[in-house]
């Protein structure tokens, strides 16, 4: 259990230490799930960075050159490559990337948009630990959102590629659908083991045959 | 629950949003010049209006922006959605003047940008004008 030799690199300690926000609830995540029914995990530590600039002044078109665009409105997502743009606000935007992009593992993404901001006014802001990934997919997931989201999620009103902020279990949650079938929840941190169980709780009864 | 239609991300839940209180109360031009009477009006006295009553909202579930909105207290129609620092549109055709202490400017919270979207409620108003509106803060106010 214990690690007898030293990493070879402080970057590998680092990863071996950290701890998701859901760590506790990944073998439940596991037995919960029902295959090609509705599938829940967690995909921790993905990079994000919080942007707050207005999109047209300068200093935002330097950051849009460098994240490959911001997005309009409300629900529209922008990006180039792995990174993603979220609208969260008129000036306010959440920016997804994998978890080699953060700045301790080397990546460029954070700096980039530091140097693109410059002397702007605005911030660019590393929100890594600030909430945690979820993805639900499957055909049942749709199902298990609306149990406790206010919003249409239907195909005709939420589009894939669209990210909502909204409550989903009485919380707030950054709702983005990635797929046809595909969600990821974005729970703060602290509301990440309740909304995790509030998940399962939902998808359990799409483990049990249909009752017609 | 009431479906509050955000000018930036359309309808949603009361529970995503925050009350603000009533709107179109400006800070004092001169506050050391105000009694003490006068300076708790501004502070702590708010109107308790039956009928159409003009309100702060935060949509802080959402985009995270304050926009104003008329609401009747009665039957809790939405009248009207409209931007900070707008002045209040006239929904029921009264001539209904700003309350307040020292102003009648425009208060100065004021971040509103964006035209109002109220297709989503049920508002009998029409969209205010900005055209003639200044949005700068009354002389003598603090930010």
């Amino acid at each position: 259990m214990a690690e007898t030799a030293a990493p070879a690199t402080s970057y590998e300690k680092n990863l071996s230490l950290r701890i998701s926000p859901a760590a506790q609830l990944r073998a439940a995540f596991e037995t919960g799930s029902v295959r090609d029914v509705v599938e829940l995990s967690e995909k921790a530590f993905l990079t994000m960075v919080g942007l707050r600039v207005n999109r047209d002044s300068d200093a935002g078109q330097r950051i849009a050159a460098v994240i490959g665009g911001l997005p309009a409105g409300c629900g529209s997502v922008s990006g180039s490559g792995d990174a993603s743009v979220l609208w969260l606000g008129p000036e306010e935007f959440l920016v997804i990337a994998p978890t080699e992009a953060h700045e301790s593992l080397g990546g460029g993404l954070i700096p980039s948009l530091r140097e693109a901001l410059g002397d702007g006014g605005g911030q660019v802001v590393d929100l890594s630990a600030n909430r945690t990934t979820f993805e639900l997919t499957g055909p049942r997931s749709r199902a298990v959102l609306e149990k406790g989201c206010a919003l249409d999620l239907h195909p005709r009103a939420l589009k894939a590629g669209t990210a909502l902020s909204t409550e989903i279990g009485n919380i707030p949650v950054v709702l983005w659908k990635t797929g046809e079938e595909t969600f990821r929840l974005f729970p703060r941190a602290s509301f990440a083991d309740f909304l995790g169980r509030w998940l399962l709780d939902a998808m359990r009864e799409y483990a049990s045959p249909e009752v017609p | 629950m009431l479906l509050i239609s955000c000018p930036n991300c359309g309808s949603r839940d009361e529970t995503e949003f925050h009350y603000g209180g009533q709107a179109h109360v400006p800070y004092p031009e001169n506050p050391n010049e105000l009694s003490d009477r006068q300076w708790a009006e501004f502070l702590f006295y708010r109107d308790n209006t039956k009928g159409a009553f003009a309100e702060r909202w935060l949509h802080s579930t959402g985009c995270r922006q304050w926009f104003n909105m008329l609401r009747d207290t009665v039957t809790y129609e939405i009248q009207a959605v409209y931007p900070m620092g707008t002045p209040r549109p006239d929904a029921a055709g009264r001539v209904t003047p700003d309350t307040g202490t020292a102003s009648t400017a425009a208060d100065s919270t004021t971040t509103g940008n964006a035209s109002p979207d109220i297709s989503g409620t049920n508002a009998s108003a029409t969209a205010p004008s900005t055209s003639s509106f200044s949005t700068t803060a009354p002389e003598g106010a603090t930010k």
